[in-house]
């Protein structure tokens, strides 16, 4: 009988660049009470959001995506023939065939890549960079161009007061490769099944179309009690504690649940000078893009800085979850 | 906790916890009061004081149970019956 060859890869990865992008139109919470029963104060005090960026009509998801990917290889230096697969992390493309990672990499320039989009919604960033980097360390991939993308606007009715002062547009992404030193940790995933109804589709859009619907409640409370002891095993994870921590991203889904995580991290032994994201404030929640895109913003805003420990915690429908601990590059 | 608390310990521990979520002066969480027109206490601060009561008085209150508790006298009145 035969015996089948196995690859394997190097021992370590890390992160070796980011870029992200959002589209140039500012929508503050003051023009969305032009269209609803809402107001600034009102969605401050929920959500923390004071505006977000909506895409506009020719402005695409693998567009978003493209850009961002594009600054993510400059960042790190590299050619796109450098990189031999895409991961696009979404669950907002059109339709479900064609996938868009395969048009990302075709667009950016990486040959017959490996392209592949993965669906983990909000928690899909901290899936994909899970699996690119196993796919390295493997011997599957050479480096893998993670991103994650989101057209939450064509999703979302912008009549509903609750979902539509939330959710934006964006994208963010990683370049995942070879590393001499440990620069992912492991990824802590899993999954809540039983709450599946909680966040979905309705076909209640006002020209018919499938919209997004969540239980607030449920979620909220899902999220504020179940995600920080999930961050905590991510850090375990990684053979570091709390302590350690330079930076906490969570996913940018409502600025109160990033608070509740960081609090109870804090309880658990993070310090209080730990930086919190909050990208949310400016950018709304952008799904599988947040956290990449929060990355990159406080990156350039200087609040973090090369070899800083960050803790990614990504979370949303199905109830899906995911994180890990990474330097930042 | 060991022994059944008092509706007046249940009442102390609400405006405890209401206090620490919202900021709301203990003195003014009183039983008549709506959580929503009094206190000016939004729906998801509502799941936080649920957790922490459910903490505190080792009940459980969903998210449908929650919808009825329109007053501290209504959530002090929950307590008592299911802790």
């Amino acid at each position: 009988m035969s015996t089948l060859n196995q690859t394997t890869g190097p021992e370590a990865t890390a992160i070796l660049g980011v870029g992200s992008f959002q589209p140039e139109r500012v929508v503050t919470n003051d023009e969305l009470s032009l269209h609803m029963d809402t107001n600034d104060q009102w969605i401050r005090d929920r959500v923390g959001i004071r505006e977000r960026r909506f895409a506009g009509p020719d402005e695409r998801l693998v567009d978003m995506a493209v850009t961002a990917g594009s600054k993510a290889l400059a960042d790190a230096g590299l050619a796109p023939s450098d990189v031999d697969t895409v991961i696009l992390a979404n669950c907002t493309m059109p339709h479900p065939i064609p996938n868009g990672a395969a048009q990302v990499a075709d667009r950016i320039g990486l040959k017959a890549a490996g392209a592949f989009d993965l669906n983990a919604a909000c928690a899909g960033f901290c899936y994909s960079l899970g699996t690119a980097s196993d796919l390295v360390r493997a011997g599957s991939a050479k480096r893998v161009l993670v991103i994650g993308a989101e057209k939450l606007t064509d999703w979302v009715d912008p009549t509903d007061r609750a979902n539509a002062i939330i959710f934006a547009d964006g994208a963010g992404a990683a370049v995942v490769g070879p590393a001499e030193r440990p620069g992912i940790g492991p990824v802590v995933w899993g999954s809540a099944g039983d709450l599946v109804d909680t966040i979905g589709m309705n076909p209640t859009g006002p020209t018919g179309n499938k919209v997004l619907y969540q239980e607030g409640q449920a979620v909220f409370r899902w999220a504020t009690t179940q995600i920080a002891p999930i961050a905590l095993r991510a850090v375990e994870a990684a053979g570091i504690t709390p302590a350690d921590l330079d930076v906490l991203i969570p996913h940018q889904a409502n600025l109160r649940i990033v608070e509740a995580i960081a609090k109870k991290l804090r309880a658990n032994g993070a310090r209080e000078e730990m930086v919190v994201a909050d990208d949310i404030v400016f950018s709304g929640n952008t799904s599988s893009a947040s956290i990449p895109m929060a990355m990159d913003h406080l990156r350039g805003a200087g609040r973090i800085k090369p070899g800083d420990l960050a803790l990614l915690v990504g979370f949303g429908a199905g109830l899906s979850y995911a994180g890990q601990v990474v330097v930042c590059p | 906790m060991a022994d059944k608390p008092s509706d007046a310990q249940i009442l102390e521990g609400l405006a405890g916890i209401v206090e620490d979520i919202a900021g709301v002066s203990p003195e003014d969480v009183t039983a008549d009061k709506s959580f929503v027109d009094d206190l000016d206490i939004d729906s998801l601060s509502m799941v936080e004081i649920a957790v922490q009561a459910e903490d505190k008085f080792g009940v459980k209150i969903p998210d449908d149970e929650l919808a009825n508790l329109k007053t501290v006298g209504d959530a002090v009145n929950y307590v008592s019956a299911n802790a």
